[in-house]
């Protein structure tokens, strides 16, 4: 029961971290709320020209815009969550006392990264995507269920999302430079998890490939959920089946890249 | 200096280009993207988008890389380095434009360069002199009133410090803006980027007489050729909004 009151306060200590600064999370506020404008007209344009395209009508397009942009932070689609800090202890050798301290390397992050996720979402996401309703037609559910469906889908693409973000965050282990990780981690981010464009407006095949990579549990699998475009139960277990596989690969990495490091005297 | 230090590690800087093209080239695949499930974007074909998206990147990436360095200026007012270029004995604004002066930019240049000349190459133009002058006389304006918002956004960053993002939502946004043509966009959001920030004349309105459009908002015919006095106004907008910002700037002292 220790370790789990000792995770909860760094998932605390994580939040807190980001709810500090106020003035940069207002101006995020303002950005993604600029972004979702521009976006939003544009898939209008968009679904004007081909109604119906992916199976979404206009105002699920629309809506799918505003969670894009409420998600953003939230889900680190273009990186920057942990991994950064996680990759400049890789490279100053820092990492070696965090691997000497009674917990785990891997659930310690996670927990930090939760925290962050959890304050992201209700300081970034949702004016945004309340601004996005008032302002624009948008598909949203009067269920009480189906929100809390599409609250459990965000925490599972927390956790797809951090894992992915682990595994980037290790490969610093044996490339020590980490910008070209972090780029590739950016462009797959953007376009397989739907943030360029919804992933079921993709052109086929591709569409229905990104559609079983990972990513499509972030933005696409949630959004999914939230306008009963899925079944609930197996978009559950899609991104659970994920999160479980690279959380199992991170753990099987973290093994082989503690072995590799050696700590210095002095 | 900073361009013999990125110089020194030639790899290192070419697949820092490499990787930027990548990058920079997301927001046009996710045009082409859109375009291989439909023909016509708010009544533009591909050609005329990427004519859109050719000027207004390819002036957004001289704007970057002459004075984008200067959006670090916020970090700069907080640990208090700014005082640094202060004492020193050259305008601080071309200090902050040389800080860390990074020559990678170079990649968002050629990638808008690209997709503009693959436009002129597909666009179905009667060119005639004006036309060709046109082009290039709107690059250069746009760099200037990009550089204008890139000012101004570091002017902003005086008075309130962790605001980067607020600036993102101006540079970035605006770019992302002028790819798509003006058709797309509520009448109120087209005036306030007409009038308001004059963002319409980096690439909308000159485009537009080019491409043989009607003109957004129905402005009049002599508008396509006004991004110079756009460009300057701006020019002298951002740099007093520079003044003022250094004038009101109190040190932390530490």
């Amino acid at each position: 029961m220790g370790s789990a009151r000792l995770y909860a306060a760094v998932a605390a200590g994580g939040f807190r971290r980001y709810a500090t600064y106020r003035v940069a999370t207002a101006a995020g506020v303002f950005t993604n709320t600029v972004f979702g404008l521009i976006l939003a007209y544009t898939y209008v344009a968009l679904w004007d020209e081909r109604p119906h395209l992916g199976g979404y009508d206009q105002a699920q397009a629309v809506t799918y815009v505003w969670l894009g942009q409420a998600l953003f932070a939230t889900l680190a689609i273009q990186g920057g969550g942990f991994e950064t800090d996680l990759m400049e202890r890789v490279r100053t050798g820092e990492v070696a006392v965090d691997l000497y301290r009674p917990a785990d390397l891997q659930v310690w992050w996670l927990a930090t990264d939760v925290g962050r996720a959890v304050f992201q979402l209700l300081g970034r996401g949702v004016v945004p995507f309340v601004f996005g309703a008032l302002f624009f037609p948008t598909a949203l559910p009067d269920e009480v269920g189906v929100w809390l469906a599409f609250l459990v889908a965000v925490a599972l693409a927390m956790v797809v999302s951090f894992a992915i973000r682990f595994l980037v965050a290790l490969s610093g282990f044996w490339l020590l430079d980490g910008t070209g990780a972090l780029q590739l981690l950016m462009i797959l981010g953007l376009f397989c998890s739907g943030m360029a464009l919804p992933l079921n407006a993709f052109p086929q095949p591709l569409g229905d490939i990104v559609m079983l990579l990972p990513w499509s549990a972030l933005l696409q699998t949630p959004a999914d959920v939230l306008m009963g475009r899925v079944e609930v139960w197996s978009a559950f277990a899609f991104q659970a089946g994920w999160a479980v596989v690279l959380l199992a690969v991170g753990r099987w990495v973290q093994g082989a890249a503690t072995r590799r490091v050696v700590v210095q005297g002095g | 200096m900073w361009v013999r230090s990125t110089l020194t590690y030639r790899v290192s800087f070419a697949v820092a280009v490499l990787g930027g093209l990548l990058v920079t080239g997301l927001d046009f695949v996710a045009i082409l993207l859109m375009f291989s499930r439909v023909d016509v974007l708010g009544g533009y074909t591909l050609p005329e988008i990427a004519f859109l998206y050719g000027l207004s990147a390819t002036s957004f990436g001289v704007a970057d890389l002459a004075i984008g360095s200067a959006g670090r200026l916020g970090t700069r007012v907080r640990d208090g380095t700014l005082d640094m270029l202060l004492v020193r004995p050259a305008p601080v604004l071309a200090q902050a434009a040389a800080d860390r002066f990074a020559l990678r930019r170079v990649a968002r240049i050629v990638q808008g360069g690209l997709v503009l000349g693959w436009a002129l190459v597909s666009l179905d133009v009667a060119w005639t002199p004006v036309k060709v002058v046109l082009v290039p006389v709107t690059l250069v304006c746009g760099g200037v009133i990009f550089s204008a918002v890139f000012v101004a956004g570091a002017a902003f960053q005086f008075v309130a410090q962790d605001a980067a993002e607020v600036q993102h939502a101006f540079t970035y946004g605006g770019q992302t803006l002028l790819q798509y043509p003006p058709t797309v966009f509520g009448k109120e959001l087209v005036r306030s980027v007409t009038f308001l920030l004059p963002l319409a004349f980096v690439n909308w309105v000159p485009a537009a007489y080019v491409l043989g459009r009607p003109y957004p908002l129905g402005l009049p015919g002599w508008a396509a050729f006004a991004s110079p006095v756009a460009a300057l106004v701006c020019a002298a907008a951002a740099g007093l909004a520079w003044r003022v910002g250094l004038r009101s700037y109190r040190s932390t002292g530490s």
